[in-house]
């Protein structure tokens, strides 16, 4: 009954002959698929949510190297990014020549690994602000085959396990031959054993 | 038995639909003003995924697309800076625009071409049909780094436009090279820009990590 009623006049005297009583009903129907239609279109073309995004800073390229951090190289652990979803890490310096180890973006992969660093190398006073803070200063490097998923996912891994410190770098010839150094080595034992 | 004749009372079957009929246009009322129209992306990018919740600003936003083959896109969300940046790029690499194409370039929202070849896709190109021409990226190599143009200008441009500078963006594909990435990255470097965002999808952060337990604590 999509109609409009109209009070008639009630009690008001008689009806003029010539006004015929003509129904003021309209048909919405039309009207409501038309309207609802739009309402889809509208619905499925609007962006509500703004994407997420992650920032990043990085470090200023004509500052000044003297004011650089010095830091134990202990405290930090470099991770290089290689093709293929590989993870390689190691801690210290290149030219000390440290274990290289390998790994991947699994559960039991990277973030355990960073954990258990955070945990080993404990908290170091701030000399500024004189409060505990994690020691660990997580060093990424990535080869130029390595994904852009690669990065963001450990960036990501930065976040999940709450390391403050950490920066990205472009690789080194270093970094390099010290990969390439712990594969022949890798391959070596197994070819040995 | 004599079979019983069924017999239903004849009812009147039509709705009252005024009230459907206001709701439905309160929400379309709604709808209408509300929506923002998803700006037309010259290709599909599958962004990676992270547990960041920060959300991009509204307006004021360089949009730097890379995706899986390493073709990198530049988009800017001002219409109005868009104008002034082509003609900021056509006197920059000396390539007379007409009203028509920097009219033709503010309405698309990303660019991806050499700004040599820009101008015979702006001149013989609708819209509509340029989205459909497969882009081959901006040059940014150490020798013709177009990008820089583009975001040092465009930077400019939105900074006399709208008061405000720009926020840059990376929308990477999950599979492009990490080595293009690199490039994008120097070069906004190169630019002193060094604080940045990157457009992810959203995960939860993984359980017993101290990334969950600080969410949890937060609630």
């Amino acid at each position: 009954m999509a109609d409009v009623e109209i009070k008639e006049g009630g009690t008001k005297g008689k009806q003029k002959k010539g006004a015929k009583k003509q129904s003021t009903r309209v048909d919405m129907t039309a009207m409501v698929d038309m309207a609802f239609l739009l309402i889809t279109f509208f619905m499925l073309t609007t962006t509500m949510s703004q994407p997420q995004t992650m920032e990043i800073t990085m470090p200023d390229k004509q500052e000044n190297s003297d004011d650089k951090m010095k830091v134990r190289e202990s405290r930090t652990v470099t991770i290089l990014l290689d093709e293929d979803d590989k993870v390689h890490y190691y801690q210290g310096v290149t030219n000390e020549m440290p274990e290289v180890h390998t790994t991947n973006f699994g559960k039991d992969g990277i973030r355990k690994v960073l954990l258990q660093k955070k945990q080993e190398i404990g908290k170091v006073r701030n000399p500024e602000s004189g409060k505990l803070e994690d020691g660990i200063i997580v060093i990424i490097k990535a080869k130029d085959e390595a994904k852009y998923k690669n990065m963001v996912d450990i960036l990501d891994e930065m976040n999940i396990t709450g390391i403050r410190t950490y920066a990205i770098v472009d690789i080194t010839q270093g970094d390099l031959d010290l990969l390439a150094a712990s594969e022949t080595a890798a391959a070596g034992q197994t070819v040995g054993g | 038995m004599a079979k019983k004749k069924l017999t239903f009372p004849r009812k009147n079957i039509a709705l009252d639909m005024t009230a459907m009929c206001d709701v439905a246009f309160l929400l379309l009322t709604f709808f209408m003003l509300a929506t923002k129209f998803k700006p037309d992306e010259p290709v599909i990018v599958d962004t990676p995924s992270s547990i960041s919740e920060i959300k991009l600003p509204e307006s004021d936003i360089i949009t730097i697309t890379i995706d899986k083959e390493g073709a990198v896109f530049f988009g800017i969300d001002n219409q109005t800076t868009r104008y002034k940046l082509i003609e900021a790029m056509g006197d920059k690499y000396n390539v007379a625009f007409t009203d028509f194409e920097k009219n033709e370039f503010a309405l698309s929202s990303t660019v991806g071409m050499p700004v040599g070849s820009l101008k015979q896709i702006l001149s013989t190109a609708s819209g509509y049909e340029k989205s459909k021409i497969k882009q081959p990226g901006i040059p940014i190599d150490s020798t013709n780094n177009q990008l820089r143009d583009w975001v040092d200008l465009g930077r400019r441009m939105n900074l006399e436009v709208t008061g405000k500078v720009p926020r840059v963006a990376i929308k990477g594909d999950k599979n492009s090279d990490y080595g293009v990435v690199k490039e994008v990255i120097a070069t906004l470097q190169d630019l002193n820009i060094n604080r940045f965002n990157m457009i992810t999808s959203l995960e939860a952060a993984p359980e017993g990590t101290p990334a969950a337990m600080a969410a949890a604590s937060e609630e």
